[in-house]
């Protein structure tokens, strides 16, 4: 055990300082080789970060929401749907929603105006009174207290004063968030007593969800009815496709990288088969010189995987990811400034690590195998 | 012992620039002893080193290490057999640049698993015992010609192999250092190692400690002497 | 180079070994600051849960730019620049954003299986 040990030591002694002797080189391979690991790590962690986070924060998205449909298109829905679905058997309550989109050309954004249930307590609004989310307050500059105007797209106007903003925590889901009473909304919108946005369902029984969403369109056969499994699909569907489409563009990169890789590791420089051809000469076995490139390998993969993985958390979790911001905001002015927390998933990691470190002793050893069986008599000459 | 029976080297067969570079050898190399190999340039006397110390496989022939038949093994066991036996001081020392002449005599030991404060002190004891202990720390590239080449043998003697092969060892060296060469060759001729030198250089060939003569010519032995 | 300072000089195994430790133990003590970070964080995630239940918030608040962009799960199946259901549109998030799937069944379970 300690022969073998030191022998490995030795090994490695050697690798480090042959590893020294060509600093530029070796250098330059383990910053591009980190900078590949700073870019797949940072979609990796950002991906699972922000998949775990939205998750958790719409596990408890309603049940079902019901859509009026027409012409392949929403319309708003009625009080006299509502009263047909109250009546269905497993449905335990059906909460009309009221909720929008409208362009502020003042801040050049997309808001989500909505009005909170009449049961929501924490939200309650009075006339007049208005709470936004993180980004609108953002980007208008509010602060609570002060006033906010909005122009409907009729022209219409509507004075609130700013009764709280929504904590920056769940900005996540509530950045671009006007919440307003249900009054200033209709008559903001133009929108009559008994027409609703959509219809948020609650079942009795949350395993019937799938058989009740049936059973209501058949009666209600021009409604949709999304339930949270479509939600959370849609969700996933969302992320993995981002992340995979980051992934099939950073493919190329890693592909440029294994060519460099293979280029710098297997480009066996004149000194290099001279030194190998010296080791032979004196007594290592080809094998002590294959372990030896390993451990040149391993040192530098092993320095560039830990050091671009830790400078992806860093970007990531420290950085909220700056770097792939402006590639994700394309033109949402209202970007939630969101807290992200370190979401690791072993497998990922276990794959990045499969995906960088593998090409590269692949490309560091074949060629020395190559040299490493010649006859070593070279060195005579 | 040594014992090369019909042993035969081509380079290149069967292409256009083939060269036989050693024809048809029969020599006998005793234990203890130094022994030159002399010759013109080209007449191949590296060669015949390269051979000897299992660096290299005849095409023809055999060759005997103390009595038993090296010359078919497969490159694993010659590896083993050049690291048990033959310590090289190469024409050019080849020792290897940006690292310490410490670390350059410890390197032939690096695979046998030594630790590593024993090795260490046993590198500088040959260091100091060859005088260039103080140059230990030194990278190697800052050697003078006279320094590299003692570091070179220290190199070759860290695994106390008991046979010593070294080419043309005097090539770049003034009269002082060839004499001290020589003594160098006595000294470990009194150890008890066998000594293989190649070299064209009177001063060497000459030499009081030289016990055994053999001048090739052409790939062939013209004469060997005792 | 003395002797001495050589003496002392770290051999290569030993600065790897360091390097890989002082990275290891870097990106350990990231790890364990977001362990100890982690009541905070669920903390955090569930007041942003309460939130959304309260609301009945149906979508993360990321592209703000179209209906189906800012609101997939509730977007129409058929509406403009989507009139095929994976067609590009003009919105950069578009890139970013499967449009959603099922298209046209106008119907419960407009997903996939
Ligand atoms: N690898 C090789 N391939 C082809 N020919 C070779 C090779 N090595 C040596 N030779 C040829 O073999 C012959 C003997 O070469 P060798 O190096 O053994 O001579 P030498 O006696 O050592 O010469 P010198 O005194 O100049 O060192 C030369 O003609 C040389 O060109
Ligand atoms: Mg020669």
């Amino acid at each position: 055990m300690g022969a073998r040990f030191e022998r490995q030591r030795h090994l490695l002694d050697f690798a480090v300082a042959s590893l020294a002797r060509r600093p530029a080189k070796n250098l330059g391979l383990t910053l591009v080789y980190a900078l590949v690991v700073f870019l797949l790590g940072s979609v990796m962690l950002f991906g699972s970060a922000i998949r775990r986070e939205a998750g958790v924060m719409l596990a408890d998205a309603p049940e079902i929401v019901a859509q009026s449909m027409v012409m392949g298109r929403h319309d708003l829905a009625t009080g006299a749907d509502l009263e047909a679905l109250k009546g269905l058997r497993g449905i335990r309550r059906v909460e009309p929603r009221l909720w929008g989109y409208l362009w502020d050309s003042a801040g050049a954004a997309n808001y989500t105006v909505m009005v909170p249930s009449p049961s929501d307590a924490a939200h309650a609004l009075a006339s007049g009174e208005a709470i936004v989310g993180e980004g609108v307050a953002r980007a208008r500059k509010l602060a609570v207290g002060k006033p906010f105007f909005l122009v409907s797209p009729a022209g219409k106007f509507l004075r609130t004063r700013i009764k709280a903003i929504l904590p920056q925590a769940s900005a996540l889901v509530s950045s671009d968030l006007v919440l307003v009473a249900e009054a200033d909304f209709r008559s903001f919108f133009a929108i009559p007593a008994d027409r609703y946005t959509d219809f948020a369902i609650e079942v009795a029984n949350p395993r019937e969800v799938s058989t009740i969403a049936e059973k209501a369109s058949v009666r209600l056969p021009t409604y949709r009815f999304v339930t949270r499994a479509d939600m959370h699909r849609t969700l996933e569907a969302l992320f993995s496709w981002r992340e995979g489409l980051a992934l099939a563009l950073l493919a190329a990169s890693l592909l440029a990288f294994v060519i460099l890789a293979f280029d710098k590791a297997s480009g066996l420089s004149a000194e290099e088969r001279r030194e190998i051809g010296i080791l032979k000469a004196i007594g290592w076995e080809t094998s002590d010189v294959i372990r030896m490139k390993l451990w040149e390998g391993t040192a530098i993969s092993g320095t560039a995987f830990l050091a671009g993985l830790l400078a992806a958390w860093v970007h990531v979790f420290f950085f909220s990811a700056g770097l792939f911001e402006p590639v994700l905001k394309g033109w949402s002015t209202l970007w939630p400034r969101f807290p992200l927390s370190p979401e690791v998933d072993a497998l990922e990691i276990a794959t990045l690590a499969l995906l960088t470190v593998v090409p590269y002793t692949a490309a560091v050893v074949v060629p020395i195998w190559k040299t490493a069986v010649t006859d070593p008599d070279a060195v005579m000459r | 012992m040594i014992e090369l029976t019909e042993v035969t080297k081509v380079y290149g067969e069967g292409r256009p620039d083939r060269v036989e570079a050693v024809r048809g050898v029969d020599l006998t190399i005793a234990d203890r002893a130094v022994t030159v190999l002399e010759g013109p340039s080209g007449s191949g006397k590296t060669t015949l080193l390269t051979l000897i110390g299992c660096l290299a496989r005849p095409t023809m022939g055999r060759i005997r290490l103390d009595g038993e038949i090296v010359s078919g093994l497969p490159e694993k066991f010659l590896t083993e057999v050049r690291r048990r036996t033959f310590g090289f001081v190469f024409q050019k020392f080849n020792l290897i640049r940006g690292m310490t002449a410490l670390d350059n005599v410890m390197l032939p030991a690096f695979p046998l698993g030594v630790p590593h404060a024993r090795l260490k002190a046993h590198a500088r004891e040959l260091l100091e015992h060859f005088g260039v202990g103080d140059r230990a720390g030194l990278g190697v590239e800052n050697l003078s010609g006279g320094e590299a080449q003692r570091v070179a043998i220290a190199r070759a003697l860290i695994n106390d192999p008991a046979v010593v092969i070294a080419d043309e060892p005097t090539a770049s060296l003034d009269g002082a250092r060839v004499e001290q060469f020589l003594a160098m060759a006595a000294d470990l001729k009194a150890q008890g190692k066998t000594v293989i030198i190649t070299s064209h250089d009177p001063r060497i060939t000459r030499a009081s400690v030289v016990d055994a003569r053999v001048a090739m010519a052409d790939g062939r032995i013209v004469e060997a002497t005792p | 180079m003395t002797s001495a300072s050589l003496a002392s000089r770290p051999r290569g195994s030993t600065l790897a070994a360091l390097s890989t430790c002082g990275l290891v133990l870097a990106l350990g003590a990231l790890i364990a600051a977001a362990l100890l970070a982690r009541p905070a964080t669920e903390a955090r995630r569930e007041s942003g849960r309460a939130l959304a239940r309260e609301l009945g918030l149906t979508d993360p608040a990321l592209f703000g730019e179209a209906r189906y962009t800012r609101h997939p799960s509730q977007a129409d199946l058929a509406s403009a620049f989507q009139d095929a259901p994976t067609g590009l549109d003009h919105f950069p998030a578009g890139s970013l954003v499967a449009a959603p799937r099922g298209f046209g069944t106008g119907h419960i379970g407009g997903g996939e299986e």
